[in-house]
């Protein structure tokens, strides 16, 4: 007997779900299109919520910024759920790894004490802003509209509990757990961090989503971010703090990350009308210089008689990012 | 002038890939197997580290091709930024 092998084509007769082939044509679509566009609950809302009947459950109106497809607002690092874990999975591993490293070799020790002084006093309290910010994401995962900016925000909401965990456990290295009690006294009742203290419960009870995500994201983060990730870890290493360095390469590594996640957004929603654009733009405008005022005697903490040149280069870094994507600012 | 080809495993992680070549390579063409996708292109074929970035959103090391590769011909030139199939003469 005689057996021909033989291989058929066997061709499929639809290549993903109808929504996302109404989208995209009908081609194999990728995880972060068939878990992402039009996910969005659109219809059949029976009941409107009671603390604020004039709108829907998911309702467009919760935010000024008008987009005609709130699906623009896609993920530049295209992360659905799976790819966002496999990616902190990995950069929590490497973490993991640096402070057992520390821990072990009793590296902590090593680090010259004003250094590690002002670690304690200017990293430790900031915890508390990264509960704002994870505070801020998850009412934006909670209020806005389309799974595409929503989803996102809800990753980085996590995120920055993530940041604020490593923050605790840079304290518990250094000092053990009596830094983070001064940390929270500090944040409470020092003069130094008020105004941040402020600014922080300040955007807490913003109503309007999207002002949230430039006050945020875009703004305090984007002020803060580099002031402590990149000019003041630049000083640590410099003067033998490299330790700490270890310690804070998620948060240099992520803040980059998002960055470019959250010039996307606003790139998109600015260049969708003029009247976005001069929103965004007045938001950027209205918190850059209450955030820098926030950030001002922090910095005088870290970088004594170099605060103000430092504050002034990153403004200057900030409002060329800002103009990048599209703002006038 | 004699054809070159490469052919990818049919997969999610080969899909941006091989969007990514028959978009930087008009002339190329693909032909899908089942479960595998053998690319023709006459002369020459470059595969782009940067347009393969921008399909899938993230850093791509173009060693990673290697995992969903299952044959290529003509002489490889390989870089950090390029991956390039031709036959030199």
């Amino acid at each position: 007997m005689e057996i021909d092998l033989r291989t058929v084509a066997i061709k499929p007769l639809r290549h993903t779900f109808d929504h996302i082939a109404r989208r995209f044509g009908d081609k194999p679509a990728s995880r972060y299109q068939e878990g992402t566009y039009d996910i969005q609950q659109t219809d059949i809302f029976h009941y409107r919520p009671m603390w604020e009947p004039e709108l829907q459950l998911f309702d467009k109106r919760r935010t000024r910024i008008q987009m005609k497809d709130w699906y623009a607002l896609k993920d530049p690092r295209q992360f659905y759920y799976g790819a966002w874990t496999i990616a902190r999975a990995r950069q929590q591993d490497a973490a993991e790894s640096s402070f057992d490293m520390i821990e072990e070799r009793g590296l902590a020790d090593i680090v010259p004490e004003e250094i590690k002084q002002i670690a304690l006093a200017v990293l430790v309290p900031l915890r508390h802003v990264e509960w704002g910010g994870n505070m801020g994401n998850s009412y934006i995962s909670a209020y806005g509209y389309g799974t595409a900016v929503t989803q996102p925000c809800l990753y980085h909401a996590m995120d920055h509990l993530a940041v604020a965990q490593y923050l605790t456990r840079i304290g518990l290295v250094l000092e053990g757990p009596d830094a983070l009690d001064s940390a929270k006294d500090a944040w409470m009742t020092g003069a130094m961090w008020q105004p941040m203290r402020q600014h922080v419960e300040n955007v807490l009870v913003v109503q309007d989503w999207f002002e949230i995500f430039v006050a945020q994201n875009l703004v305090l983060e984007g002020l803060t971010y580099p002031l402590v990730y990149d000019y003041l870890d630049g000083d640590f290493s410099a003067n033998g703090g490299t330790v700490i360095s270890m310690m804070t390469r998620f948060m240099g590594e992520w803040s980059a990350e998002t960055a470019k996640w959250v010039d996307a957004q606003i790139k998109v929603a600015a260049a969708e009308s003029a009247e976005n654009k001069a929103l965004i733009g007045d938001w950027v405008k209205q918190y850059r210089p209450l955030v820098l005022a926030a950030l001002a005697p922090i910095a005088q903490r870290a970088f004594g008689d170099q605060a103000d040149t430092v504050l002034a280069e990153v403004t200057a870094q900030f409002n060329a990012r800002c103009s990048k994507a599209g703002l006038t600012v | 002038m004699s054809n070159v080809f490469i052919a990818f495993q049919l997969n999610e992680d080969t899909r941006p890939i091989i969007e990514a070549v028959l978009a930087d390579n008009p002339h190329a063409i693909a032909n899908e197997s089942p479960a595998m996708v053998k690319i023709d292109a006459e002369g020459e074929l470059v595969i782009k580290r940067e347009s393969i970035e921008e399909l899938i959103g993230r850093d791509f090391d173009l060693q990673e091709l290697q995992i969903n590769l299952i044959t290529i011909s003509g002489h490889l030139d390989e870089d950090d930024d390029e991956f390039k199939l031709s036959w030199l003469n």
